[in-house]
């Protein structure tokens, strides 16, 4: 089994589960290599057609979108962070399916819109809420007709089995937990002894699977035309980066230079290491927001918030959201 | 607005000056998300601190320490870096158990009646912050009940669970309960101007200890109070807009 897939708690749904569901990445061609650093020289903004070099390449936000297929394991930051809401738009219009998301460690809008799209298999949070605008409406009623699977954690679990699989080992132990019901939904978690403790004593403690998704997308500030990514104090995005097995990025622009070259930058930036491509979408994080870029937009959110309380009223609020957002290029 | 109506508290400004002086002394108080009242208490208690104490609260640009994403929170929580922090639920029992999933028997998980938006992180938070304080507004048997229907994180654990943190009060728009941890039960340590003994009983479907006297929580005396309505509102604004509209009106708003 492959480590921190969960093990399906709840056999008795009809619907798949991720543990079924084609995880598969997209065909090898459209697969970039990245597993060498960018020397810098001669590094430039990368195309289609020199993806297989180091420097990840610039697509459009639709293509970008693309990558993500049908059954794909995809880790998505929480709204506070850096939301990629431009391709969330697209995957919608593209109706993708069965996707199995992780917030990390929470998630909101993008999962709430995402679930009302019908693209949503199975999802794993430590919380799912629109935060101030209200409980998630999308996600409520679609666990209620028990259309996706639940993954209940809490915050430091999901840090914990990212930081695992950031280290490539295949759990790391974790306080609290022993007597949550979560540890009777989550039978993936489990209790062991602490082998180091001192003689005699009993130490019980909680190990978390490794957490390894196939993408980890989101939405950063400014990139370098190596591909670096810078994302400030943001580092729950790093970690997603880290321990993904891709990861796609949207970005407000693209920036002169190489990031890494400023040691005051160069600690907030995600390497090209890890990224496996980029999109260059102004207001890309709208109307959620970007820290110290733009705000959120308010009314938009209780907009949505209000609409999605209904089906009808969600597939109205899609409509109208899709015919505004983006057209691929 | 007479001078009476000026010194009555809200039910939001009762809680925040019950849970204000349960942080006296302290070094290090953290604040989660969505948790304008905590906040508040939070930073009238370092204000009366005179500079001894930090308040961390996630959510905000300047009260924010964190460097290291989402994770460090916890990881300084772990390490016993955090004295206090606030924790609520969608369900309280009186074992202090809290519940932040969801309502119904939970054979029928995930298809709750109700469903809360989850855990966050208070199955690990409740084990290892020394002193951590339910709040929950609402004080009615929907909200604090008998048993919780899932236990998102228990009030207690066995000896052998390492534990050093724990529930110390849980504090509502009525009353304040204190908790013993050899007992795993509530005692009612106050109630909140205007509010009886009986009509706790009567809101609370849980059992918990009642002393022979009942004192009211404390007001904040008056120079507290302007603080409070003061520059602490001021500053609540900067994280908790909306709250701060609602509680201390449109002069506060920025």
């Amino acid at each position: 089994m492959q480590a921190g897939r969960p093990v399906d708690p709840h056999p008795q749904h009809k619907v798949p589960s991720p543990a079924r569901i084609d995880l598969r990445l997209p065909p090898a061609k459209k697969t970039p290599k990245y597993c060498r650093y960018p020397t810098g020289k001669g590094a430039s903004i990368g195309t289609e057609k020199n993806m297989l070099t180091s420097t990840p390449p610039v697509i459009s936000v639709g293509a970008l979108a693309a990558r993500i297929a049908n059954g794909a394991k995809v880790v998505l930051p929480p709204d506070y962070s850096g939301c990629a809401m431009a391709v969330v738009a697209e995957l919608m219009r593209r109706r993708v399916r069965d996707l199995h998301l992780i917030g990390a460690p929470v998630i909101g809008f993008q999962a709430d819109q995402l679930i009302g799209a019908g693209c949503v298999a199975g999802i794993e949070a430590a919380a799912i809420t629109l935060g101030e605008h209200g409980l998630a409406p999308r996600f409520t009623a679609a666990l209620k007709r028990g259309e996706i699977e639940m993954w209940d954690a809490t915050c430091p679990a999901i840090h914990a089995g990212l930081q695992a699989s950031e280290k490539g080992v295949p759990f790391m132990p974790m306080r609290g937990l022993i007597g949550s019901d979560l540890l009777r939904v989550r039978p993936d978690w489990k209790v062991i002894d602490n082998p180091l403790a001192e003689d005699g004593k009993r130490d019980p403690i909680a190990i978390i699977p490794a957490i390894r998704p196939d993408i980890a997308l989101f939405h950063a500030a400014k990139a370098d035309a190596h591909g670096n990514i810078w994302i400030g104090i943001r580092r729950e995005l790093m970690l997603m980066a880290h321990a993904s097995k891709s990861t796609l990025v949207t970005v407000e622009e693209i920036v002169e230079g190489n990031l890494l070259d400023d040691p005051a930058l160069a600690a907030g930036t995600i390497s090209s290491l890890y990224v496996t491509a980029l999109a260059v979408a102004p207001h890309g994080a709208a109307p959620i927001g970007l820290a110290d870029c733009y705000d959120a937009d308010g009314a938009a959110l209780a907009g949505y918030a209000t609409a999605a309380r209904t089906a009808d009223g969600f597939r109205d609020w899609l409509d109208r959201h899709l015919e505004r957002a983006l057209v691929p290029a | 607005m007479s001078t009476q109506d000026q010194a009555r508290l809200s039910n939001a400004e009762n809680m925040i000056a019950a849970i204000a002086p349960m942080l006296r002394g302290l070094g290090h108080v953290a604040v989660g998300s969505q948790s304008p009242i905590p906040g508040s208490a939070a930073l009238l208690a370092q204000a009366l601190s005179g500079g001894t104490m930090r308040v961390s609260i996630l959510g905000s640009r300047e009260q924010n320490p964190f460097t290291d994403g989402g994770r460090e929170l916890f990881d300084c929580a772990g390490q016993g870096r955090i004295d206090a922090f606030f924790l609520s639920g969608g369900q309280i029992d009186g074992a202090a158990n809290i519940n932040l999933v969801g309502t119904g028997d939970i054979e029928t998980y995930p298809r709750h009646q109700q469903r809360f938006p989850g855990s966050f992180g208070s199955a690990y938070l409740y084990f290892v912050v020394p002193r951590v304080i339910l709040f929950r507004e609402e004080h009615t048997p929907r909200t604090l009940v008998r048993a919780v229907d899932f236990i998102s994180a228990p009030g207690t654990s066995a000896p052998e669970v390492y534990r050093p943190g724990g529930p110390h009060a849980l504090v509502t728009s009525r009353c304040v309960f204190s908790f013993d941890k050899p007992t795993a039960r509530f005692t009612l340590l106050s109630v909140h101007p205007g509010v009886t003994v009986d009509e706790v009983r009567a809101c609370t479907g849980f059992d918990y200890a009642v002393p022979p006297v009942v004192p009211q929580t404390p007001a904040p005396d008056a120079s507290t109070l302007a603080l409070l309505r003061g520059d602490i509102a001021q500053m609540v604004a900067k994280t908790y807009p909306a709250f701060a509209l609602k509680t201390w009106g449109n002069s506060i708003a920025q």
